[in-house]
Order: C-alpha cells, then sequence, then structure tokens
C-alpha cells in the first residue's frame, strides 16, 4: 500500500527558496460579456520537486483558471507566479499541460507523430532523437501497438494516454493537469490514475493536478491545496501521501476524505469563507 | 381545489395496493463464457454485390449513367437536331472536336489561366486570413473586404480589367483571382476560428510563434472548412473563366473552352457547343471527383475530421 512514499522529509525552514513553483498572492480576474469576474483572490502556495501537488475544490473555486495561470494563458492582476525563480509570463514547453478534452491532440497527426510534435516545435530534439523519445514514452503509457494509428480511432482512456506521453516526453518542470480524467468513465479513470502513480514512481517528475473529487485528490496526490468557492481562496493544505486505491475505502481515508468534505460542505451552506477547522 | 396536500394515501400502483412494491429477490448466478467455435463466425465477409454496392464510383458512374439515358430519350422525343442534339450526337461531335477542331488544346488553355488564377488567390486568400487572425484590425479588414467584394459578381469587373489589362490573359487572371479570393478566404477564416480552444492552448503550450501556429496548427485544424472554400473557389472561377472568354473571344492567339463554344454557336453547330459544355462539365467532374476527392482521402478523412 505504501509504494509511493515522499521522496524527501521536508522541514518548514528555508521552504521557498527550494520550492520549484512558487505561487504568491495570486488574483486572476477575467471578462465575460458583462462582468468582471474574480476567479481567486490572493491565493499562496509553494510546489517542490517531485510532488504531486492536487489542486482541489468545487466548481467555481477558480483551480482551473489557476492552472491556467500557472501555464501561462491567463496574467494574474494581482501577486506573481514564479517557475524556478522565473516568473511566468507566456505559455511554454517548460510547462506541459494535459487537459479534460480529448480534442486536445490534433486530429491530422498519428499517435507518434503527436508526441513528436512539442519536441520539434520547441526544437527540444531533433527529428530522430524526437521520434526515439517518443517511441520510448509511447511505451509507458501502453500504446505501442497504436503509434501509427490517428487520434480519432482511440478510445478517450487512450488518448488520455497520449497526452499525457507528449507532455512526458517533453520532460516539463512541472506537469499541469486539468481534470485529466474527468471525462473518462470509472473503470478507466481508475486504471488510468493507477498508471499515473506508476509512472511517478519510474521518473519522479512534478505535477500539479487539478480535480474537483475527493478521492481522486486523495488517491493521486501527496499534497492537497483545498480551495474555497466565489473567489477562490485557500482553505487548507493537507498532507496525503502513500493512499492507493486499496486504502480507499480504510478507516484513516475515510476520516481524511470526511475532513475535506466538511470543509467544501460548509463553505457550501455558509458561504461566508468561515467552514469549521477540522 | 389544489390538490396537494401530503396525506399518505396509497397510490394504486398496477393493482397492488398496500405500500411499496419490492422487485422480486431472484437467485445469483455465475457462467462461464462459450467459446466462440459453436456460435460461428464473429465477423462475416460481405456479399460481393454488398461490397460492390459500397464502392462510390461506380454508385456516381450509375447516376451519370443515368442522367445520359434521360438526355438520349428526350432528345430523340423532341427529335429537332438544331436545338438540342441527342447523347450520341454530342459525344460524336466531341470526338470530332478533339481530334479535328484541337478541343483539348484550348481547354488546356483555359485550364491552365484558372490554375494560375486559382494559385495567385489562395495565396493571398492565406496571406489575408493570417493577418485577420492575428490582429484585431486585420479580422475588421478581412471581413469588410470579403462583406464588399464577395457579393460583387466578377463578370462584372471584366469591363474594368479589360480597360486596365488589355485583351490577354491578366485581364482573365484579375477577374479569376477576383472570383475566389473572397469565397476562399470567409471559410478559410470561419475555419480558424472555429477550431476549438483546447487544439488552440495546447499549440500555445508548444511556445509556436505567428507564422508557425497558423501553420502548423490553425491550417490543418481548419482543413475542413479550407478544403469546402477550395471547392466553392474551384466552381467560382471556372464560372467566371468561360463567361469571361465568352466575351472575350481569343487572347494573345490562342481561344479557350468559352471561345470554342462561342464560335460554334455563330456558326449553328449545336452539337459542338454542347460538346464544349460537356467538356467543360467533365473536367468539372474529374476535378471534384478526383482531385478534391484525393486530397479528403488523404487528408480530412484519414484524420477522422469528417466521415
Amino acid at each position: 500500500m505504501n509504494a509511493l512514499t515522499y521522496p524527501h522529509s521536508i522541514d518548514s525552514d528555508g521552504l521557498s527558496e527550494r520550492s520549484l513553483l512558487d505561487v504568491s498572492g495570486v488574483t486572476l480576474q477575467y471578462k465575460t460579456r458583462r462582468h468582471l469576474v474574480t476567479a481567486t483572490y490572493r491565493v499562496d502556495f509553494q510546489v517542490f520537486q517531485a510532488e504531486r501537488y492536487v489542486l482541489l475544490g468545487p466548481s467555481g473555486c477558480g483551480k482551473s483558471s489557476l492552472l491556467k495561470a500557472v501555464g501561462g494563458f491567463l496574467q494574474p492582476v494581482e501577486g506573481a507566479i514564479r517557475l524556478n525563480g522565473h516568473t511566468v509570463t507566456r505559455p511554454g514547453p517548460d510547462r506541459m499541460m494535459v487537459f479534460q478534452e480529448f480534442d486536445q491532440l490534433p486530429p491530422w497527426k498519428t499517435v507518434k507523430e503527436n508526441v513528436m510534435f512539442p519536441l520539434l516545435a520547441s526544437g527540444k530534439a531533433r527529428r530522430r532523437e524526437a521520434e526515439e523519445k517518443a517511441l520510448d514514452c509511447i511505451a509507458r503509457v501502453n500504446l505501442t501497438k497504436f503509434a501509427d494509428v490517428h487520434p480519432h480511432m482511440l478510445s478517450g482512456g487512450m488518448k488520455q494516454r497520449v497526452a499525457i506521453a507528449r507532455a512526458m516526453a517533453m520532460e516539463p518542470d512541472i506537469l499541469l493537469m486539468d481534470e485529466p480524467f474527468a471525462a473518462l468513465d470509472a473503470l478507466t479513470r481508475r486504471k488510468m490514475q493507477e498508471e499515473l502513480l506508476q509512472l511517478w514512481d519510474d521518473l519522479r517528475f512534478t505535477v500539479l493536478f487539478v480535480t474537483h473529487s475527493i478521492e481522486e485528490a486523495l488517491v493521486v496526490g501527496s499534497r492537497i491545496l483545498v480551495l474555497s468557492p466565489h473567489p477562490g481562496q485557500v482553505k487548507a493544505e493537507i498532507n496525503c501521501d502513500g493512499y492507493d486505491h486499496g486504502a480507499v475505502g480504510g478507516a484513516e481515508f475515510q476520516a481524511l476524505a470526511n475532513r475535506i468534505h466538511t470543509m467544501l460542505f460548509a463553505e457550501d451552506v455558509e458561504g461566508s469563507g468561515k467552514g469549521p477547522s477540522a | 381545489m389544489t390538490d396537494l396536500s401530503f396525506s399518505p394515501r396509497p397510490l394504486p400502483r398496477g393493482g397492488f395496493s398496500g405500500g411499496r412494491r419490492e422487485p422480486p429477490l431472484r437467485p445469483e448466478y455465475e457462467r462461464t463464457v462459450t467459446a466462440t467455435g459453436p456460435i460461428g463466425d464473429v465477423a462475416r465477409p460481405l456479399s460481393p454485390w454488398e461490397r460492390l454496392s459500397n464502392v462510390t464510383a461506380l454508385r456516381r458512374l450509375l447516376v451519370l449513367a443515368a442522367v445520359a439515358a434521360l438526355w438520349q430519350a428526350a432528345a430523340v422525343w423532341q427529335n429537332n437536331p438544331l436545338m438540342f442534339p441527342t447523347f450520341t450526337d454530342t459525344m460524336a461531335a466531341l470526338w470530332d472536336g478533339i481530334r479535328r477542331d484541337g478541343l483539348l488544346s484550348m481547354a488546356w488553355t483555359s485550364l491552365s489561366v484558372l490554375l494560375k488564377g486559382y494559385a495567385v488567390a489562395v495565396v493571398l486568400a492565406v496571406l489575408l486570413t493570417t493577418v485577420a487572425v492575428s490582429t484585431r484590425i486585420g479580422n475588421d479588414l478581412l471581413s469588410t473586404l470579403t462583406s464588399m467584394f464577395n457579393p460583387l459578381p466578377a463578370i462584372a469587373l471584366l469591363p474594368i480589367a479589360m480597360l486596365w489589362f488589355g485583351l490577354g490573359e491578366v485581364s482573365l487572371i484579375f477577374v479569376l483571382v477576383h472570383a475566389v479570393l473572397w469565397p476562399l478566404a470567409l471559410n478559410t477564416h470561419a475555419g480558424f476560428t472555429s477550431v476549438s480552444e483546447t487544439l488552440r492552448m495546447a499549440g500555445r503550450n508548444y511556445g509556436l510563434g505567428n507564422l508557425r501556429y497558423v501553420v502548423t496548427l490553425l491550417i490543418p485544424a481548419a482543413f475542413p472548412a479550407i478544403l469546402t472554400g477550395l471547392k466553392v473557389g474551384w466552381a467560382f472561377a471556372w464560372r467566371t473563366l468561360i463567361a469571361a472568354e465568352l466575351v472575350f473571344g481569343v487572347s494573345s492567339g490562342k481561344g479557350g473552352l468559352g471561345w470554342f463554344i462561342f464560335q460554334n454557336r455563330n456558326e449553328l453547330y449545336i452539337d459542338k457547343v454542347f460538346a464544349g459544355l460537356v467538356t467543360v462539365i467533365l473536367i468539372g467532374l474529374l476535378v471534384e471527383n478526383v482531385v478534391f476527392r484525393w486530397i479528403e482521402v488523404h487528408t480530412v478523412r484519414k484524420w477522422g475530421m469528417v466521415r
């Protein structure tokens, strides 16, 4: 059960210098046709090397907006996002994104070409090297047989695997996943979560993962940022390393799940931003 | 009056009274799955007839044959070779035209002008739409220009073109560009704007620059719409060219298909007029069913973007 242990213990001193991603005081706003909507308000968090950091919250808590801001698709109106000490200003291949939607793969490229595309586009690898890397990553997500197939021939789960392989091949500083398994059926989702954990166990990449499912957060994550909605504000940060699917339903797991549920649920009822501290 | 009270009276359900009806408790069971042997083949090959009817070219040939037969019947019934020659007479005239009047070289003259105009228009359309997706003012420019010029018939520009460029190929190319550019630009732009937000973000995630973003991401992603634009542009170009040649007559010593039709009408060789029209139609069919179909099969169909 505890195959996924935390790589290093953390002490609370001098952490900010070693953090990979530093989000400080970030307020995000976006305009609809009539309103200026504040998605998040002064959110702070830090992500460290090899962490599986989960942004968890109900819809409207700005977790996806936060991820997009880290991706560079959205500029904060207040605060700053730093990756390796550099402020994020625009999208770039050092932060590869895996989206929820299945149409994230260009349909005119085969699986292999899709994985090679960002490698070539960013000039990170030459054609032969890119091909080797692509085939290696495709093998890691168990799609070797489908390397020369176009995405429309694949199932939803397979498309998400390609997207993960594509992101992996780039060896980004941080992997951004925006509810990548939300559009999958429950059985496939579970399998994909296990595969992601297995991949992480092999490669020890850093991932920032957005979800609205408490169970998924606990299984996939090593640390969870709980956000409250309208606008998104930090509610808690929780360690949850070492839970896999075998732990689901266990007493400890349930207690933690209930604790998070209470936080989110209390928020929902009161709508005032002061739920009971658990 | 309102009967919305919550009195707990039992609802009559299928004649069963007395509380909630529970489904029956039935025994569980497990089975081992039968091997496919006794079931027979899971997949059966289609019969020759079914496979034959799946060949699109064959079905379309059938339609063409039916149209030809209808034409023949109508012409025989009319019995007026001067006004409405039969299908077989037209074919004979077509053969005669190819052998003696150089119909093929005339068709080539038309085609080469057409291709030049088409190519120029495609390049211009790509440039214009690239500007339109990159900047807001470019977008305004494109939508204003297309709404201004798209409804303007290309032939209406011919007198001015003749005045500006003289009685030559350049005038023809000018009207052709006008005929192709606007519908193609309109379709391409519509295609660009309908590319999904996820795909755009994925492209930007790769760090693609403006031009590479358009070439490697937007154009393939919008290709179904672009292909439609190319087809519409092709049809517009053909119409415009034949009409222009009818007005124009001979350009630079060599007549095109329009000229062939015009000349033979003047001499009342109506079967040859029909032969000229059939040539136009045949080239159209060929381009649509061979050239565009080939492009379609190897791009948007292969990619699963259209069925």
